[in-house]
């Protein structure tokens, strides 16, 4: 199945894009998508472990399991307010 | 109202939207670009977000701040885009009938903030070098 990770900040950058469709086997976790996903894009691996993900516009553990067409947001630490 | 923009930032837009005539007081956390990093001089900042969730957190936050506090109305509003020195880059008000709950509640908001709402920010350095704040 398909999904969509979505990227921000130094991830985005190091990626070179923010969106990125990724073919995952049905059922796959969070987590085995990010580990799909790192062996595309070797340059995010340092970042996977400090990364929160979102799905639905909430935050969601790694053994969250994905339906296809979901699109799962990468959120490095966040560093808003002043 | 909680909500993401690229527009600078009213201190007193957001003071007004909270302020009922029961509230006693209102508590406003202005958050301002500062000129350095540990010492370092900082020319400008940029700050990107993941908007929709930004404001969905925010919204959320605002909601557990009301719960847990005796307050009134609760605004937020976050700045992204690039931002000069001296400029707003968060504005919160809490409006209470009586300031102790005004005080806490809005420190307690910040907090939230900067552990919750998907914002980066990214320091530009007088020194010509860039750097994402918490990220390497």
């Amino acid at each position: 199945m398909q999904i969509t990770v979505k990227l921000f900040a130094l991830m985005r950058e190091k990626a070179g894009t923010d969106t990125i469709p990724l073919e995952v086997p049905a059922q796959s976790a969070v987590h085995q998508a990010t580990a799909l996903l790192v062996q595309q894009y070797p340059v995010l691996a340092p970042y996977i472990a400090n990364t929160r993900f979102s799905l639905h516009m909430d935050f969601v553990e790694s053994d969250t399991i994905l339906a296809a067409g979901d699109e799962l947001v990468l959120i490095p630490p966040v560093s808003g307010g002043a | 109202m909680f909500r993401v923009t690229t527009e600078p930032l009213s201190v007193q837009q957001v003071n007004d939207l909270v302020k009922q005539p029961t509230d006693g007081a209102v508590v406003t956390f202005d958050g301002i670009v500062r000129n350095n990093f540990d010492g370092r001089a900082v020319r400008y900042l940029a700050y990107e977000a993941y908007a929709a969730m930004a404001e969905k957190k925010m919204a959320e936050i605002g909601a557990e701040v009301q719960h847990k506090f005796a307050i009134g109305a609760i605004a937020m509003v976050h700045r992204i885009g690039t931002l000069d020195i001296g400029e707003s880059s968060i504005v919160i008000a809490v409006a209470a009938p009586h300031r102790q709950a005004a005080f806490e509640a809005c420190s307690y908001a910040m907090d939230r903030v900067k552990v919750e709402v998907p914002v980066w920010k990214k320091e530009f350095f007088a020194d010509g070098a860039d750097h994402w704040v918490n990220q390497n």
